[in-house]
C-alpha cells in the first residue's frame, strides 16, 4: 500500500493551533536556559487560562488555544535563546524565564509587541519585530536551512506538510536509478563536505558497481572547529537527511545506510535517532518503502572522537569497529567501501539539499549559486564579528556581503564594534587558509577561493580582529592538525609535529629567518607526502599565513617582538609604576593571583604566574597595565 | 567490593551480548563499557577481547585511538573547555589555564588527587555562538572568562563540601 502523504500532510494542517509559539531549543538555546523558559512559558500560558498544546502527538485531538513548540537551531545563537511567535512572526531575542509572565499578558494576550526583548540592529540601533527585519536574515537566502528553526524537529507529520518525503516518493515510486543520477548531475550538487566533488557522479560510480548490498552513509562527523552547520541541520530538521538518504538509495540501489555521527552532538544524535524510529513507524524506513519494491533502513552510529575519522575511508574503517585510519584510494568506496561493498558517502548539508532538487527540479538549484558551484552553502560564521550564526547564501557571496553586511562587521574581544578591526578571516577549517581584506571582494565558491591556496571546506569562517597574532593561529591549527594525525604517514605524523615546534620557537623568540624557510619546505612536504586530506591539507593555515602575513613572522623572528602583542614570551604584561594608583582592582580580579601588592602600594606582576589572561588590562581604570 | 564488580561484568557481558558479540559493533560496545566504568580497566579490555574473539591488541589498539576513550579513571566532574576556533580566537586558553591553576593540575595531570575533576579541551562543541564554551558533565556554560570558570569550579567545590 502506496503511504498517502497528502492525506497525512491535510489531517496535521487540520489538528495544529494558528497561533504557536516557538522556542529554539539547540545546542547553544538549550545552553542559555531554553528548557526551563518553555517550562516558565506553559506556566503562565495556563495560569491565564489559556489552553495550550506542548505535544503534538498527545491524543486529545480537540483544539487549543495554541500550540507551545520547540524548534531545532536558527544558527543565532549568541541571541539565544530565541521565541518565535506566529502567525505574526514576532522574534523575541534573549528572552528569560523571568520574561514569560509578559510575554503571555502583553504578547499572546493583548497583541503588544514588548520592544525590549527585540533584537536591536547593532548598525543602526533600530528595534528589528520579525526575522525579515534582521539584516543578518534578510540577507541570506535560507534553502536547506529554512525549516530549520521553525518546524518541530521531533514531528514527522510537521515536515510531511511542509512537503517533506515527496520527493523520495518521487524517485523511489517514478524515476530509475539512473534518472536520479542525472537529476543530481544536471543540479551541479557538489559535496558540502570539503572536496566539491560532483554529487550525481559519486552516484552513478555506485550504481555500476552491482552488489547484494550496499550502502548510503551520510558523514555527520562535522570535525572542523568553527563549522557547526551539520549539527544545526540534524538538530533542526533531522527528517531531510533520511529523506537525503532514501532517494541516494534508491539512486544506488543501497539496502542499508549509516549516519556517522560525532559524539560531542550528543542533542543532533538524539533528534537523528527519534527521526529514524518515526519513519520506521510510518513506513518511509524498512521494507518495501511507499510499496515499491525498496527496503532501505539507517543506524546510527556514535564517533569516539577522531577528526581524521571525517575522511572516508577512515569513517569507513571506524563503522567496521577498527582504528579510523586513511587507506589509499582505489579502490574508491564506489566500488569497495564499508565491509568490502559499494558505498557511496555524503555529507549532512549535501543530502539535505537532495530532497529540495527533488521537489524543486535542477534548474531551480542550479539557478540559486555561481556557475560552478551550484546552490546555496552554509556558512558558520564566528569569531570576532558582531552577528555570529549560520549563514546561507548562494555560492558566489562575497566575503565582504557575510562579514560586514550579514554579520555586522568586526568587534573587538568584548563584542563591541571595532569598525576599522578586520585583520582575516579564516576559511575552511584546518584545512582552509587565511584570506586577508584584499580578498573581500572575491566571489566565493569551490573554484575561487583556491586560486588563493584557501577552501570552501565545509564552510566554517573566523573572523579575526587586529589583536590577533597569525603564527598564533597557524600555531593552533598545526596543533590541532598534528594531535589529530592518525600516524600512518611520516611526513603527516613527523612533519607536522617539527611545523609545531618551529612555531613553538617562532613564538618564544628562539627563532631565525632560517626557521621560516625551513618551514615552508617542510610544509610543502608534507602536504605532497600525506595520504590523505588531513595531512594533504595540513600545512594550508601555515602557507597561507606565511604568504599574507609574512611581515607578522618576521617581526617575531628578526624583532623578537610579536606585533599582536599576543606571544606570552614576546610580551608579558606589565604595570606601569607611573600611572598605577595601588587601588588593588588588579590583583582581585587575578584568577591566578599572580599580582602582588597592597592598598596605595604599586603593584607588580609576577610573570611567572602570569598566564596572560588579559583581566588585569580590562579592569585598570587608570591604564597602567601595559 | 566484589559483588560491586560482578555486578559491573555482568553489565559488560549484557552490553556485548545487545550487540551479537560482533567484532565491528567494537566502537559501540567500548563507548557503553566506559558508561559502565567511566573508564576502560585493563582487564576489562582483555575480557572484551576474549568474549569478541578479537586480539586484546586489536582492542587496545581502538581504545587508544580515539581520543574518548580513557584508560585510567576519570573524576566525577569532566570539565571541558572548547578549544575550537571561535573559542580559541575568543581566548579559550586563559580559560583553560585559569581551571588548571585553580586546581592545581599540569599537563599530563589533569584528574585531581580527590577524582572529584578531570580537565580536557575538546575541539568543538558546535556551540561557537557562544564562545568561549566550558562544559561540565552535561552543562553547557557560554561566554566564558576565566574569572567566571573559576565561580564555576568553586560553586562545585562549594557543593561537594556541603555533602
Amino acid at each position: 500500500m502506496t503511504l498517502d502523504l497528502k492525506k497525512i500532510a491535510e489531517s496535521y494542517r487540520a489538528k495544529v493551533e494558528d497561533r504557536r509559539v516557538i522556542v529554539c531549543a539547540g545546542t547553544a538555546c538549550v545552553a542559555n536556559g531554553a528548557l526551563k523558559l518553555i517550562d516558565a512559558l506553559k506556566a503562565e500560558i495556563e495560569k491565564a487560562g489559556i489552553s495550550v498544546r506542548v505535544d503534538v502527538h498527545e491524543e486529545n485531538k480537540t483544539k487549543k488555544d495554541m500550540y507551545l513548540s520547540k524548534s531545532g537551531c536558527h544558527g543565532f545563537c549568541q541571541q539565544g535563546p530565541l521565541v518565535t511567535i506566529l502567525p505574526e512572526d514576532i522574534f523575541y531575542v534573549r528572552v528569560k524565564p523571568e520574561d514569560a509572565a509578559e510575554i503571555v499578558e502583553k504578547t499572546l494576550k493583548n497583541h503588544q509587541i514588548i520592544d525590549r526583548l527585540l533584537f536591536i540592529e547593532p548598525a543602526d540601533g533600530k528595534h528589528a519585530k520579525s526575522h525579515d527585519d534582521i539584516v543578518f536574515y534578510k540577507r541570506q537566502k535560507r534553502v536547506s536551512l529554512k525549516e530549520s528553526g521553525y518546524i518541530c524537529p521531533e514531528d514527522i507529520e510537521e515536515y510531511i506538510s511542509e512537503g517533506g518525503y515527496e520527493g523520495a516518493k518521487k524517485a523511489i515510486t517514478s524515476m530509475t536509478p539512473d534518472e536520479i543520477c542525472k537529476l543530481m548531475l544536471d543540479s551541479g550538487l557538489r559535496g558540502r563536505g570539503g572536496a566539491g566533488f560532483p554529487t550525481g557522479k559519486k552516484w552513478q560510480f555506485t550504481l555500476v558497481n552491482k552488489s547484494d548490498v550496499k550502502y548510503v552513509v551520510c558523514n555527520a562527523d562535522e570535525g572542523d572547529p568553527g563549522a557547526f552547520m551539520d549539527r544545526s541541520v540534524m538538530e533542526g530538521n533531522p527528517h531531510a537527511v533520511i529523506e537525503g538518504m532514501l532517494i541516494a538509495a534508491k539512486a544506488i540501489e543501497a539496502t542499508n545506510g549509516y549516519i556517522y555521527c560525532r559524539a560531542e552532538y550528543p542533542l543532533a544524535v538524539k533528534r537523528v535517532r527519534k527521526a529514524i524510529e518515526d519513519a520506521r513507524s510510518l513506513g518511509v524506513l524498512g521494507k518495501n518503502v511507499f510499496g515499491a519494491g525498496l527496503s532501505f533502513d539507517i543506524e546510527v552510529m556514535e564517533g569516539a572522537g577522531a577528526f581524521v575519522c571525517g575522511e572516508e575511508t577512515a569513517l569507513i574503517h571506524s563503522i567496521e569497529g577498527q582504528r579510523g585510519m586513511p587507506t589509499p584510494k582505489p579502490p574508491f568506496p564506489a566500488k569497495s567501501g564499508l565491509f568490502g561493498k559499494p558505498t557511496v558517502i555524503n555529507n549532512v548539508e549535501t543530502l539535505a539539499c537532495v530532497p529540495l532538487i527533488m521537489r524543486n527540479g535542477a534548474e531551480w538549484f542550479k539557478k540559486l549559486g555561481s556557475p560552478t558551484s551550484a546552490g546555496t552553502k552554509t556558512f558558520a560564521l564566528t569569531g570576532h564579528v558582531a552577528n555570529t550564526g549560520l549563514v546561507e547564501v548562494p555560492f558566489g557571496t562575497t566575503l565582504r556581503e557575510i562579514i560586514f553586511n550579514i554579520g555586522g562587521g568586526v568587534t573587538d574581544d568584548q563584542g563591541k564594534p571595532m569598525p576599522d578591526g578586520f585583520k582575516a578571516v579564516q576559511i575552511g577549517g584546518p584545512s582552509g587558509a587565511c584570506l586577508t581584506p584584499e580578498h573581500l571582494d572575491v566571489p566565493i565558491d569551490f573554484d575561487t577561493v583556491k586560486a588563493y591556496g584557501a577552501i570552501v571546506g565545509s564552510g566554517g569562517l573566523v573572523v579575526m580582529n587586529k589583536t590577533t597574532c597569525m603564527v598564533a593561529v597557524a600555531r593552533f591549527f598545526m596543533q590541532f592538525t598534528q594531535s589529530e594525525s592518525c600516524g600512518k604517514c611520516v611526513l603527516c605524523r613527523e612533519g607536522t609535529k617539527q611545523m609545531l615546534a618551529m612555531l613553538d620557537d617562532i613564538m618564544r623568540g628562539d627563532a631565525d629567518e632560517e626557521t621560516l624557510v625551513k618551514l615552508e619546505e617542510l610544509a610543502l612536504a608534507v602536504s605532497q607526502g600525506s595520504l590523505c586530506g588531513l595531512g594533504k591539507t595540513a600545512p594550508n593555515p601555515v602557507l597561507s599565513t606565511l604568504k599574507y602575513f609574512r611581515h607578522e613572522y618576521e617581526a617575531h623572528v628578526i624583532k623578537k617582538k610579536c606585533p599582536a602583542g599576543q606571544c606570552k614570551a614576546l610580551c608579558a604584561p606589565e604595570i606601569d609604576p607611573a600611572k598605577c594608583k595601588g587601588c588593588t582592582l588588579c590583583a582581585k580580579k587575578c584568577p591566578v593571583n599572580a599580582i602582588e601588592g597592597a592598598p596605595g602600594k604599586i603593584h607588580k606582576i609576577d610573570s611567572e604566574k602570569c598566564i596572560k589572561c588579559g583581566v588585569c588590562k580590562e579592569t585598570c581604570k587608570f591604564g597602567a597595565v601595559i | 567490593m566484589t559483588g560491586q564488580t560482578d555486578a559491573k561484568l555482568e553489565q559488560v557481558c549484557k552490553i556485548i551480548e545487545k550487540h551479537h558479540s560482533d567484532g565491528s559493533k567494537l566502537i559501540p560496545i567500548l563507548q557503553e563499557i566506559q558508561e559502565v566504568y567511566r573508564y576502560l580497566p585493563e582487564e576489562v579490555i582483555d575480557f572484551t577481547a576474549r568474549k569478541l574473539k578479537v586480539p586484546a591488541a586489536q582492542v587496545y589498539g581502538v581504545a587508544t585511538f580515539y581520543s574518548h576513550f580513557a584508560l585510567t579513571p576519570k573524576g566525577k566532574y569532566l570539565v571541558k573547555v572548547c578549544n575550537g576556533t571561535a573559542c580559541h580566537v575568543k581566548k579559550s586558553i586563559p580559560v583553560l589555564n585559569a581551571i588548571v591553576e585553580k586546581l592545581k593540575l599540569s599537563e599530563g595531570k589533569m584528574t585531581t588527587d580527590d577524582l572529584l575533576f578531570t580537565v580536557e579541551t575538546v575541539s568543538c562543541l558546535g556551540a561557537c555562538g557562544l564562545a568561549p564554551v566550558l562544559v561540565i558533565n552535561e552543562d553547557v556554560h557560554g561566554m566564558m572568562t576565566p574569572t567566571k570558570a573559576v565561580a564555576e569550579i568553586d560553586k562545585i567545590l562549594a557543593q561537594e563540601a556541603a555533602k
